[in-house]
């Protein structure tokens, strides 16, 4: 492979893992508007951006180097907590993600050099973040005379370092003991404490600072005021040190440090740890730098910052508590984030073209096809060994069939988490605060459906806060809150995918939609319909009610290709509403488009498929019965003749079949010649030239080698619907 | 030179007489001596006095010694690492041993 080649490849990956890193940035900074505890999200934008820099460095795109740091800066000044996250800095921020995602699609594109005009945008969108990064540099001069306030603290714990002289190198831990000033008073000598330290090990050095005596007028003489500091050496735990001072601990402050020169020992402890995603105390409890009741005091202080409003991190709390010192919490803090990339990348999934994938589906196809041949000549012979051969194949032949068709499913929750912005930008747009949930985001869809479902379902995002959500003076009145909210939703359900579009706005306007058909000529006057079939007029083309533009309609598709793209995925889409209410569409999608299991039957000479999840059960045609309809357990039940339908001359067969479908609550039966039981099937699509062939939703070949067509459920339902209300 | 023999006990049970009684001798020379030779318990508050009367003499430009160290003394001014020096400032001599 040439340098070029490979160069190539690597910018490929580049903007491929640049469009991911913007995704996630982007789903952060949403994020940061509605939740509290932000460090975590932050740092996922942080380490967003600074992997796109870092890449943009490697080949050298200095515009997006440059671009990029400024953005850094101030997730940085985030990071630190200089900046406030607030919905303006993510309102600047989120322009930027933008942009970024404009630049690397230029390279994408092959145009590696900056161009004028982008360039310029992107000064622009700087100068927008200015403000924030000088604001957050005058905090940084704040926080640096903090610093040096607190500098008071931190000379102590230069002291306690002080003495660490050549002896310190045989010690490992640094203690530093006051004790409280009324133990002596309490009976307890600190003297006795520091006796019974030695049972425990060696005392290297011992310093007794009297700093803290008072002059002797002052000086109570049943008070304490010695503060001593040891360098320990023992091979006990340091839960078992901390323990000699349970007695005196209240109102006492004892510390337990390691030394300074076994730093680096627990430094290299906790890199050689094993350890999964474990939060920071318990990584520095299990190397045994602090014990648990130490964590316990650390975290209550955390607790009681929080309720004052403050948050601080429980590391800098231990620093601070001088549990532990800053390098050893450092060393924690870098092994947690290793072991957390490591999961991520751990979580990764391979990155497959798409193309390879639809070889193997199609060549599992062929082996299905194959192994219904094979399992077919099989039963002929009547080996038996043969037969149970082939059912072993053919039930591996099934499982291999699933799990490469589950290569394909992909959750929907990426694409559901895309609107989270364009609820944000439209709401914005639209003068409404509307407020987007989401659920069942773990639904696994075909990924080929899943990059056609995103035009449709961006529309009727659209449309619901465009149309169903009322303004909020409106929505006050009519006593709802202010706040409008758009659901989206996904669930399986009996061999569909469903994904709900909910508002809770206004609702349908039967009257207008019916008035709008009656003038358009779609119905009669007169004529009655039911709720679902006034709903579904909104799908016919051109049909809109002229008082509802805005800017936001026209733009690309209307409901009837929204209807027309969810057709050709074989899905079909559904709309309840209540007047005042809100309204609801469901979109049903099949599963999968591949492979599917289906029922065969025989009409006449031919052989059809009928995907089985639409079945519902099989009985037996009544004799005798000329009419196209039959009674079923007190209901009755039209169905439609296949051999009718599809012309067919050859004799009737003695006993005829129903097969009862169902689609969208709707049932129907089907009346066969010939039940042949379940099967795999590899949807073939049909020939362009049979586009237009309603009722037929493919083909697929049988293991005989005979060609099968498959009855597409929906469609003929609704022509028989179509056909019973015309006559 | 003045040298007062502290008895028995020197800690948190009599810190409180021994105080004024300690500072008390302090004014009555230019040169003291302080014999322990008695004291068969000390504990922290013992050894705080005697810290404090050591730095007051100090204080007052006056030489005070300790002698006669008992064992017990020996071993909390061991154990406290003060048996060279008794706080920062104070350098004490080498008869105190």
């Amino acid at each position: 492979m040439s340098l070029d080649k490979e160069m190539q490849e690597l910018l490929v990956n580049y903007t491929i893992e640049s469009a991911e890193l913007l995704q996630v940035m982007e789903e952060g900074l949403m994020e940061l508007e509605s939740i509290e505890e932000s460090e975590e999200t932050i740092n996922a934008i942080f380490r967003a951006a600074h992997t796109i820099k870092g890449g943009a460095g490697i080949f050298g795109f200095e515009h997006i180097v440059g671009f990029t740091h400024v953005v850094e800066s101030v997730l940085d000044a985030m990071r630190d907590g200089l900046l406030k996250v607030d919905s303006e800095l993510v309102a600047a921020l989120l322009p930027c993600c933008d942009h970024l995602g404009i630049l690397v699609r230029e390279i994408a594109k092959g145009h590696t050099e900056e161009n004028s005009d982008l360039t310029k945008q992107s000064e622009k969108i700087i100068a927008g973040l200015q403000p924030f990064l000088d604001n957050a540099e005058g905090k940084q001069t704040d926080s640096s005379q903090v610093a040096s306030q607190s500098i008071q603290v931190q000379d102590e714990t230069h002291r306690v370092q002080n003495i660490e002289c050549d002896n310190s190198k045989s010690g490992n831990w640094h203690l530093f003991l006051h004790f409280n000033p009324d133990c002596l008073r309490d009976g307890m000598d600190p003297l006795s404490f520091i006796l019974y330290l030695t049972k425990l090990g060696e005392i290297i050095e011992l310093t007794t600072s009297t700093q803290a005596l008072p002059s002797a007028g002052e000086m109570d003489p049943e008070s304490n005021y010695l503060i001593f500091e040891i360098v320990f050496k023992s091979d006990a735990e340091k839960a078992d040190i901390e323990n000699v001072f349970d007695f005196v601990r209240a109102g006492s402050q004892i510390h337990i440090l390691p030394l300074e020169s076994k730093i680096e020992y627990y430094i290299d402890l906790i890199d050689s740890l094993e350890s999964d995603d474990m939060q920071l105390g318990e990584l520095l409890i299990k190397c045994g730098v602090i014990t648990r009741r130490e964590l316990e005091e650390g975290l209550q202080a955390q607790q009681a910052k929080r309720e004052r409003q403050q948050s601080q991190h429980i590391g800098d709390i231990l620093i601070e508590q001088q549990t532990v010192q800053k390098p050893i919490v450092s060393a924690a803090l870098e092994k947690q984030q290793r072991v957390k990339e490591s999961k991520a990348i751990e979580n990764q999934s391979i990155r497959v073209d798409a193309g390879r994938l639809d070889i193997l589906i199609d060549l599992i196809g062929e082996l299905v096809i194959a192994g219904a041949s094979a399992s077919l000549r099989a039963s002929q012979t009547g080996d038996m060994a043969l037969q149970e051969a082939n059912a072993a194949v053919i039930s591996l032949v099934e499982e291999v069939r699933d799990s490469a068709l589950q290569l394909r499913m992909v959750p929907i929750g990426s694409t559901f988490s895309r609107f989270q912005r364009v609820v944000r930008d439209v709401s914005k747009e639209l003068g409404k605060d509307i407020k987007l949930h989401i659920s069942g985001a773990d639904t696994e869809i075909d990924k080929s459906v899943v990059e056609k479902i995103g035009d449709p379902l961006m529309h009727l995002v659209r449309n619901a806060m465009d149309h169903g959500i009322e303004p909020a003076q409106l929505r006050i009145e009519r006593d709802k809150p202010a706040q409008g909210n758009l659901q989206l939703n996904a669930y399986h359900s009996s061999g569909n995918i469903v994904i709900e579009v909910s508002d809770d706005g206004r609702g349908l306007d039967r009257d207008k939609i019916l008035a709008k058909a009656v003038e358009r000529g779609l119905i009669q006057v007169g004529e009655t319909l039911s709720d679902q079939e006034v709903y579904s007029l909104i799908f016919e083309p051109g049909f809109s009610t002229a008082d509802q533009i805005s800017n936001l309609s026209g733009r690309g598709v209307g409901m009837d290709v929204v209807k027309r793209n969810i057709t050709e995925l074989r899905g079909d889409i559904a709309i309840d509403s209540t007047p005042g209410k809100g309204t609801t569409l469901r979109i049903y999608l099949p599963l999968t488009l591949a492979i599917i299991d289906g029922f065969l039957v025989g009409v006449g000479e031919s052989s059809y498929v009928i995907p089985l999840d639409r079945v519902v059960e099989c009985v037996a045609l009544p004799p005798n019965e000329n009419h196209d309809y039959m009674e079923l357990r007190g209901e009755v039940l039209p169905f439609i003749r296949l051999r009718q339908l599809f012309n067919k001359k050859a004799t009737l067969s003695k006993r005829q079949n129903v097969i009862v479908v169902e689609h969208l609550g709707v049932k129907a039966g089907l009346v066969v010649d010939k039940l042949k039981g379940e099967l795999q099937t590899v949807i073939k699509p049909l020939g362009k030239l049979f586009g237009h062939v309603q009722g037929v939703g493919g083909s697929t070949i049988l293991g005989s080698g005979e060609v099968a067509l498959i009855i597409d459920v929906p469609t003929l339902l609704r022509q028989q619907e179509f056909a019973s209300n015309t006559h | 030179m003045q040298t007062l023999a502290l008895e028995s006990e020197l800690n948190i049970f009599n810190a409180a007489e021994q105080k004024p009684r300690l500072l008390e001798f302090l004014e009555c020379d230019e040169e003291l001596e302080v014999d322990l030779a008695n004291v068969s318990e000390i504990d922290t508050a013992g050894l705080q006095l005697l810290i404090l009367i050591k730095r007051e003499a100090m204080k007052a430009g006056k030489k005070l010694k300790f002698v006669m160290h008992s064992q017990a003394v020996l071993n909390v001014l061991e154990l406290t690492n003060l048996t060279g020096t008794f706080g920062d400032q104070v350098v004490l001599s080498s008869d105190e041993e």
